[in-house]
């Protein structure tokens, strides 16, 4: 054979090739149903694990346990106390930072010993929105690597605009502000869509570079007097108190509202992906395109239209970064906060649904505040949350790995085809007995 | 007849005509062009440009060129205007641009933007430093590309060629470190790399799980783990664990060679780390193109199931071309602790492996160009370094947008038509 065997011949095997430009038609789905059908036990399985790599970190890494087991065969006890206590120290102040602090609550109750979980919406709020952003670009077929990008642009227009018209009173302008971000989480994300449904350029190499881009263009607006450029002469963008979310429950907590428009945009996600046509037809160019176009779906469009959604959900998440928690000291260049890239970890662990991202932005929103307390108390460094994470991602979309570690039972072939015969006909009976209601003379066959 | 049938008549009848016109190319350039012209039009600059050819030790030694600044740039807008509307008359006529054309077009449009950097700076701009700092900087995207050529031929997407470069970079750093041998350290990469491979191969091939996901939760872990390692233990035992300094491998001057003028500085005077890649350059090209090896991975790539018919073990074979490719890709890890730097750094890959993604598309899956765009990455980002001397009055963010933006317009435009293997990405499950 020549060098020619790598490109298929067959005028059908060529075009096959060239329509599988997302080659993703299927695997999307069953990635997706793989993850989100893990039973229950699966999910306990992949945090077990993920929490056991998390403990051996902490444990080779601590300076006390490499200490004593120096002698660890004169005095095998201590490494094991030396141990018990790193992990353990760990793992309290990361609960602690995230749900209930004892400390908080004995010296002012109740109301401030949950403080943390507090703290955690607060974390989750942004996590949520992006995570959203990202679930709803896999509906489709798309993989949003540019929540940075998006978020960054999206902080731009609304600092931008809510230091500039921050004469207009309050409702108003924060309304204008987080318009006017999502907006530009819209165009940016949009421009990766255009240029994948136009030239077929690959949106994940898009994204990212867009994300490069939209990053030193930020840079330039910090350091540019007469742009964004803070009034202190920092690259630090001026604070915008009148255009900032207000809190929830006062000011004792951190929480804004913010978290209730990530709560409402899950409803709305909800409603688009489950109720809407437009819904209907990302999810149908997702699974399959050119069924999709077949069925008279125009796909290059459905593409520009569902990545402008993702990102608009994205600059939402840059919004309420920019008129959230760093509404009073304005943001620098990482107004991002690698929420972009966790936002993908977020929306595949709840499965692209809309109700399983906004749990999983809670829990990671809880790894973050908690995360803090641990580095603060227990002098373990953040970035271990990133591993727990991206360990709990892995183990949970590989199902048959956890069961094997665990034993648990593999699942068999007749068992799962029972399950879903069975969802299906349930499915079935209640759409027949839905259109029955509704016209009953026409579905009498 | 309905909207949806028309459709599908309508595909059925293009499938029968010989081809559409297809204008990517020549509005590429045309975009550039208007960029360009608007670019020397806004910020005229007075003066010469000084270009030079070689450095003072050659064994011959070019004068230096001097030309107009603004006169050069102007001219080379005028080949542009033409080769734009020539790659107009020719895609009207239903005909590609041939790709001396684009050379020709890349080559004009760099000349004529030097010469306007360039124009009334006291700096001159040395060309061959310029191209063989170039080199050294792509060096760890043409190792990532060549990784990814090799995974993707086999139908393995490596989004994860990140996290290969990071740990091998990590790996690299502490074992030479604490071993005192940049050679151990070099190893060590390579199997750092063959690691993050495995974990690659046991969940995309064994388990079957999406593989870009694969490859971004795995980007997350390593960047995590090695911040982690970092912070914990490099941090506080910088001078036993993570310094590479005394180390690092220094450029060797390949006698004879390295004094033919022009091409000798450039290519002929690197570290070994270079010199490895020329000869990985021509190994993974004989290896997928010449060999039984080549042919099978090309075969699971391309068509497991005929494969598999033919006694090819896929999975088997995917996984041996992953964890190759994962050492290649490591031995580029390495060149950031032991060529560059002479210390690990958190997240010091930044991005890179994602370049080389970008250039294993834009390279059309192919090795040899695969490398050639690694190296017109490394060009770019290169450029900004130079320009930062010449003084330019583009603010140097901007500069640092360039290779990104180059990127994003080779991926959307003059790739032409890019085609992944057709099972690239695609699990085998035996039927």
């Amino acid at each position: 054979m020549s060098d020619e065997t790598h490109i298929p011949t067959d005028p059908e095997v060529a075009k096959a090739a060239a329509d599988a430009d997302p080659p993703e038609d299927n695997r999307w789905k069953d990635a997706v149903r793989e993850i989100f059908s893990a039973s229950p036990w699966v999910a306990v399985g992949a945090l077990v694990l993920a929490f056991v790599v998390g403990s051996i970190m902490i444990a080779f890494t601590d300076s006390r346990v490499q200490e004593v087991s120096a002698w660890f065969f004169q005095r095998p006890g201590d490494t094991f106390s030396a141990l018990g206590s790193a992990i353990g120290r760990a793992y309290s102040q990361l609960f602690q930072g995230a749900v209930f602090n004892v400390a908080f609550a004995e010296r002012g109750g109740f109301l401030e010993g949950i403080r943390p979980l507090m703290s955690t919406l607060t974390s989750a709020t942004p996590l949520i929105a992006a995570g959203l952003g990202v679930a709803v670009s896999f509906r489709a077929g798309m993989f949003n690597i540019g929540g940075r990008g998006q978020m960054i642009f999206a902080a731009i227009a609304a600092g931008w605009l809510g230091y500039v018209w921050s004469g207009l009173p309050f409702p108003l302008l924060l309304i204008i502000c987080v318009v006017a971000g999502v907006l530009a989480g819209a165009l940016w994300s949009g421009l990766a869509g255009f240029l994948k449904a136009k030239t077929g350029a690959h949106e994940v190499i898009a994204t990212i570079m867009l994300n490069y881009i939209a990053f030193y263009f930020l840079q330039w607006l910090l350091m540019t007097p007469g742009m964004l450029r803070g009034v202190k002469g920092t690259p630090i963008s001026n604070p915008v108190p009148d255009a900032a979310f207000p809190l929830l429950f006062g000011s004792r907590y951190t929480v804004s509202w913010a978290f209730v428009v990530s709560l409402a945009a899950v409803a709305f996600c909800w409603w688009l992906l489950n109720r809407s046509s437009m819904g209907f037809a990302f999810r149908a160019i997702g699974e399959n395109p050119r069924a999709a176009k077949v069925a008279g779906i125009n796909v290059e469009r459905t593409m520009v239209v569902a990545m402008m959604v993702a990102g608009a959900l994205v600059g939402l998440a840059g919004t309420q970064q920019a008129l959230g928690v760093l509404a009073s000291s304005g943001f620098g260049d990482a107004v991002d906060a690698g929420i972009g890239f966790d936002a993908i970890t977020v929306a595949l662990l709840g499965g692209s649904q809309p109700i399983g991202v906004l749990f999983a932005g809670l829990l990671f929103g809880a790894f973050q505040a908690g995360g803090r307390a641990m580095q603060a108390g227990a002098r373990v460094d953040i970035s271990i949350v990133a591993v727990i994470q991206s360990v709990i991602v892995l183990f949970i979309a590989a199902p048959p790995l956890v069961r094997a570690i665990f034993r648990l039972p593999q699942p068999s072939q007749a068992a799962l085809a029972r399950k879903a015969d069975a969802k299906a006909r349930a499915k079935a009976a209640k759409a027949l007995a839905k259109s029955g209601s509704q016209d009953g003379t026409k579905e009498s066959a | 007849m309905t909207a949806a049938v028309l459709d599908q008549l309508q595909e059925v009848v293009e499938a029968r005509v010989i081809e559409r016109k297809k204008f990517k190319v020549p509005i590429v350039f045309a975009s550039t062009t208007v960029l360009l012209t608007l670019l020397y039009g806004l910020s005229a600059r007075d003066g010469d440009a000084q270009f030079m050819l070689g450095s003072s030790s050659d064994f011959v030694t070019i004068p230096k060129v001097v030309v107009p600044g603004m006169t050069t740039a102007w001219i080379t807008i005028g080949i542009m205007v033409v080769l734009t509307a020539l790659a107009f008359v020719l895609a009207n006529a239903y005909k590609k641009s041939p790709w001396y054309a684009t050379v020709l077009f890349c080559v004009a449009a760099m000349f004529g933007f030097l010469a306007w950097a360039g124009a009334g700076a006291p700096a001159v701009v040395n060309v061959v430093n310029l191209i063989s700092g170039a080199v050294a900087l792509a060096i760890p995207l043409v190792y990532g590309a060549l990784g990814g050529v090799i995974g993707e031929r086999a139908g393995v997407v490596n989004i994860a060629i990140e996290a290969q470069l990071l740990m091998a970079a990590f790996t690299a750093a502490l074992v030479a470190t604490v071993t005192g041998s940049a050679w151990a350290g070099l190893v060590a990469a390579m199997v750092a790399g063959f690691a993050v491979a495995a974990i690659l191969g046991l969940f995309a091939i064994k388990y079957r799980v999406n593989q870009v996901i694969v490859g971004v939760v795995t980007n997350v872990l390593v960047t995590g783990l090695t911040t982690f390692l970092f912070q914990r233990l490099l941090v506080p035992n910088q001078l036993t664990m993570n310094n590479t300094e005394p180390l690092r491998f220094s450029s060797i001057r390949i006698p004879g060679l390295s004094s033919i003028p022009v091409i000798g500085p450039i290519l002929f005077n690197q570290t070994i780390i270079a010199y490895l890649m020329y000869v990985a350059i021509a190994a993974v090209w004989f290896a997928l193109y010449r060999t039984r090896w080549g042919l099978r991975t090309r075969a699971v790539g391309e068509h497991p199931q005929a494969a598999d018919t033919m006694g090819i073990k896929v999975n088997g074979t995917r996984w041996r071309a992953v964890l190759i490719a994962g050492a290649i890709v490591g031995i580029g890890g390495a060149y950031f602790t032991l060529v560059s730097n002479g210390r690990f750094n958190w997240e010091m890959t930044a991005g890179l492996g994602y370049i080389s993604l970008a250039a294993v598309i834009f390279g059309n899956w192919d090795p040899v160009r695969a490398a050639m765009a690694g190296l017109l990455f490394g060009f770019a980002m290169n450029l900004n370094n130079i320009l930062g001397l010449l003084h330019t009055p583009v603010p140097s963010q901007f500069l640092l947008m360039l290779p990104y933006a180059v990127t994003l317009l080779a991926v959307a435009g003059l790739v032409g038509k890019s085609r992944a293997p057709a099972a690239d990405g695609v699990p085998y499950v035996k039927e």
